[in-house]
């Protein structure tokens, strides 16, 4: 059965006629073929889906698009300025070596803005307990909780 | 641009296009009339089959094909090493279909493919599929499946037997047993891990009739191999007819080397249904279709003489490789294991014995390690477990026993070419405060807690490898590196190497390389990397080789190129050939200021005007192909100090520190990274991961992330590292590698600190994973049996 969708993706008013079961990465990925929010897995727990709706971090893999209808959806194309300058978070990763394989990243940057708004000085626990919904398989987390704490202190400026 | 560049903390050049979701991995690729396959997999471990109906699915809406193993005749997935067992006799090789012929062998093989417009379309479809299976009784640990009267899975191995394979003089061995003071033995198993990168495999095939050639997009390590091996051995299509491009790869530490039956299938397809097909894994499928990694059952037994000096080491191995034979999966438990069994150590003799078994489950392969963790396990673990037997200090009986001259032959055929093991050994112990311990696990017993430390002085032998020597063990491959470099008229430099990252930054790591030798600015160099059609040939990346066989090819395409300029320099400053030095970008006259940039001779090569065209070709561009002299050997130590809760059995790390020799480095930054990455996956495996089968019904019963605890950031701490530098003899950058190490040394460390914890119990044999429940349950038994 299919269903028409409309919500704003990115500031952009978007609308696609999806099939009722579509999930909302799936929106994302492939009718507006913003790539950049990935798919790790099938059970809600790696995070790489992780975008924002309405200004906080949802797992797009866990809900359905048409349960985004009218919603504000922030991707990861849609974080750095428009000139390309990277948001504070994602220059924080940048010189930290907060990703390698680049897969996570998304996902925990998206995550990572969410987190740490207000909180300029969230502890290494406090980070790392709020990554728990985010799998990462190359760095270890280290760097990643590094840059997560350097974007908080960048933010806040 | 002055600023050193070997040794830098440099910013990775690749991250802009990965934190702006700007990369390209292989399932955001998506042809002009893609189509999408859908797997249909046995439900079942071990099963005839009997029918397979598709009419239900060939007439679902969308559907373009649908294939099973009577249609897919082609050859099998074929194994790169043979391993000669212990007769002189070739392992048994069954055939490995990329769609199960007559029988399925594991949860998981593949029965069919459905392809469709959609892949809704194609998920729906694949439900239609009808299977009628013969269920059999299943095997699915090494111990059933040798048992007698166990089921056969494959005619061509008796007794579930690959192969039974050795190394080392056996009777020197017993004879330094029989006359040993003290003999410390340990059963150990190496529990099955999945690798889960977070990126799930994926393959887009394309097939052009215009011009009869393939494109295949794929979530590979190893782009030409993975075209020879499909062309060559499968498929019989001619190479130079298909290109093979491994776009950005989210994550392999192994799994993605192997060819597997997927891009076979999709690769075959494209040309059938004419339209590019694209598979993308989902997490769940890859627990029963991605290589699964370690799985061995191990006896060691280490001799010592009354002063703890090591007088031999026997080891009796048998490792599961699964159902069918992974591509490299023969050596993983043979050379890639028992030839590290030395360690840091002067051991004069070891023996193994490994008996490799079939089981109803997923193939076992290379992963992060492959072979060097289960070999450091069993070492470190008996050398820990040894000194408390002996009453020594564990540093102690290491230093005691480690190699202290180079280059050392090993009694298992390695030779190390350099090391420092007594530098990395009192650097960890420094940095991990080993002084303070006593007054720490006094302040934990107060509160009522545990505390142990432990130690893993691990050894690795990568850079694979001298492809002589490789050969004579049973490589059916070379593994050699290739490297380009082009530079253009007006200077600037692109690379192009066999190398390929998933993650390990050579973008930035090797153009430091490159920039540093052409004296120019990291911005002005291009490494290309992942594509046969740009890429002159690689064997790719896996066992930490890049940096020491990819860098390495193109330090010597670096050499050729600065050759030939020098040549330029000469003609264009009316000096002798002889006479031209050249540092890092500037060919000098020697003796005078005469000088000559690279930019200069550069354009001059490609506007030949004042050229000497009689003796030299214009243009500057070479290529190398480097064959290492033998394998590195990056070594370190490892401390792991654990605070367990008796009550709870929760483990918490209260520090993990790593003091590593990996050579020369390039980019610290980027080691460290490397590292971080590798232990906390040795931590996962020792604390968290372990994929379990059901004996009975041989499922999965770890089949999602549901149930395979992946480390999560709250489950690692972060990590204390420092780094020594012994340059590794046999290349022009001193550089060993560095991606391993991590994976390798970690479980045995933190195993020693769990045990050390809990020898108030007497607790010796803790299993991996050593989970709260198996802590807490065995701190119970262990009260009981005081108690009784």
């Amino acid at each position: 059965m299919s269903i028409k969708v409309s919500m704003t993706v990115n500031g952009k008013p978007v609308s696609a006629t999806v099939e009722e079961r579509t999930l909302l990465v799936t929106l994302i990925r492939e009718e507006l073929r913003l790539t950049g929010t990935h798919v790790g897995c099938d059970t809600a727990q790696c995070g790489a889906c992780t975008v924002h709706m309405n200004g906080k971090a949802v797992k797009s893999c866990s809900m359905l698009a048409m349960q985004a209808e009218g919603a504000a959806i922030q991707t990861i194309e849609g974080v750095a300025a428009a000139d390309g300058t990277l948001h504070p978070m994602q220059a924080a990763f940048k010189e930290n070596h907060g990703l390698q394989c680049g897969f996570c990243t998304p996902g925990m940057v998206m995550n990572a803005i969410d987190l740490v708004k207000g909180r300029p000085d969230i502890t290494e626990t406090e980070i790392r307990e709020g990554l728990e919904g985010n799998l990462c398989r190359c760095t270890g987390y280290h760097n990643i909780v590094k840059s997560i704490a350097a974007g908080a202190k960048a933010m806040a400026k | 641009m002055n600023a050193p560049l070997i040794g830098a903390r440099i910013e990775r050049k690749e991250d802009y296009r990965f934190l702006t979701g700007a990369g390209q991995y292989t399932d955001d690729v998506t042809l002009p009339n893609q189509s999408y396959a859908v797997f249909v997999r046995s439900p079942h471990a071990h099963a005839t089959i009997n029918k397979v109906d598709k009419s239900k699915a060939l007439k679902a809406p969308g559907v373009i094909a649908v294939f099973d193993g009577e249609d897919l005749k082609v050859g099998g997935l074929p194994c790169g090493w043979l391993i000669t067992d212990v007769n002189g006799q070739p392992m048994k090789e069954p055939v490995h279909p990329s769609l199960a012929q007559g029988k399925v062998r594991h949860v998981g093989d593949q029965v069919a493919v459905v392809i469709a417009d959609t892949l809704d379309q194609a998920h729906d479809a694949a439900e239609l599929v009808e299977v009628d299976y013969g269920v059999l009784p299943s095997v699915t640990s090494t111990a059933q499946a040798r048992a007698k009267g166990a089921p056969q899975l494959h005619e061509v191995a008796p007794d579930n037997t690959c192969y039974v394979w050795a190394i080392g003089d056996k009777a020197v061995c017993d004879a330094a047993f029989a006359k040993a003071a003290h003999v410390t033995k340990l059963d150990l198993v190496n529990n099955r891990l999945i690798p889960n990168a977070i990126e799930p495999r994926a393959v887009n095939g394309l097939y052009s009739r215009s011009d009869d050639s393939y494109t295949l997009y794929v979530s590979s390590q190893n782009p030409h191999v993975e075209r020879l091996l499909m062309t060559a051995f499968v498929l019989g299509l001619p190479e130079h007819k298909v290109r093979v491009v491994a776009p950005d790869v989210g994550g392999g530490f192994g799994s993605k080397i192997y060819l597997y039956a997927e891009d076979v299938v999709v690769t075959w397809a494209s040309k059938l249904v004419n339209r590019p097909v694209k598979w993308t894994c989902e997490r769940s499928e890859s627990f029963v279709s991605d290589a699964h990694g370690r799985d061995h059952v191990t006896t060691v037994e280490l001799a010592m003489d009354k002063d703890g000096r090591f007088l031999g080491m026997r080891v009796k191995t048998t490792a599961n490789v699964g159902a069918y034979l992974s591509t490299f999966a023969s050596c993983v438990p043979t050379i890639l294991y028992a030839t590290l069994l030395a360690g840091q150590y002067t051991t004069p003799v070891v023996h193994c014995e490994v008996t490799a078994v079939f089981t109803n489950t997923v193939p076992v392969d290379a992963y992060r390690g492959a072979g060097r963790p289960e070999a450091t396990y069993v070492v470190e673990r008996v050398v820990e477990q040894a000194a408390r037997e002996m009453k020594l200090d564990p540093a102690e009986i290491r230093r005691r026993n480690f190699i202290k001259t180079f280059p050392y032959q090993t009694p298992v055929a390695l030779m190390y070419d350099t090391g420092d093991y007594e530098a990395t050994l009192s650097g960890a112990i420094q940095l991990a405060d080993v002084a303070g311990f006593a007054a720490r696990k006094k302040a934990s017993e107060a509160k009522g807690k545990l505390r142990g430390l432990g130690y893993a002085a691990y050894i690795e032998a990568c850079g694979i490898a001298p492809s002589n020597i490789a050969g004579a063990l049973g490589a059916r491959a070379g593994l050699f590196e290739a490297g380009e470099v082009r530079m253009h008229p007006t200077g600037s430099v692109t690379v192009f190497t066999g190398s390929h990252s998933h993650g390990q930054g050579h973008e930035t790591t090797f153009a430091q390389v490159v920039a540093d030798r052409l004296g120019m600015s990291i911005d002005n160099v291009d490494i290309v990397h992942g594509d046969t059609d740009k890429i002159l040939f690689g064997m790719g990346t896996y066992g930490s080789r890049s940096i020491a066989v990819g860098g390495t090819a193109i330090v010597k395409a670096l050499d050729k190129i600065i050759a030939k300029g020098k040549k330029i320099a000469a003609h264009l400053m009316e000096a002798a050939e002889t006479d031209i030095e050249y540092d890092r970008g500037v060919f000098k006259v020697a003796g005078t200021d005469k000088q000559k940039t690279i930019g200069e001779v550069a354009f001059a090569a490609y506007v030949p005007h004042n050229y000497p065209l009689d003796k030299l070709e214009p243009g500057l561009n070479e290529n190398a192909f480097y064959d290492p002299a033998n394998f590195t050997f990056p070594a370190g130590t490892y401390v792991c100090e654990v605070e367990i809760d008796p009550d709870t059995g929760v483990t918490k790390i209260e520090q993990f520190t790593a003091v590593d020799d990996f050579g020369n480095i390039i980019n610290p930054m980027i080691v460290e990274g490397q590292v971080h990455g590798g232990l906390t996956q040795g931590i996962g495996q020792a604390l968290l991961e372990g994929c379990k089968y059901d004996p009975e019904s041989g499922q999965l019963i770890t089949g999602s992330f549901m149930d395979y605890t992946m480390p999560r950031a709250d489950d690692v701490p972060s990590y204390q590292l420092e780094t020594r530098v012994t340059a590794c003899t046999h290349n022009p950058l001193g550089v060993k590698g560095c991606g391993e190490a991590g994976a390798i040394g970690a479980p045995a460390a933190l195993m020693n600190a769990i045990t050390d914890a809990l020898q108030v119990y007497g607790i010796n044999d803790l299993p991996m994973p050593a989970s709260p429940q198996t802590v807490w349950k065995t701190i119970q038994n262990a009260k009981q049996k005081k108690a009784a």
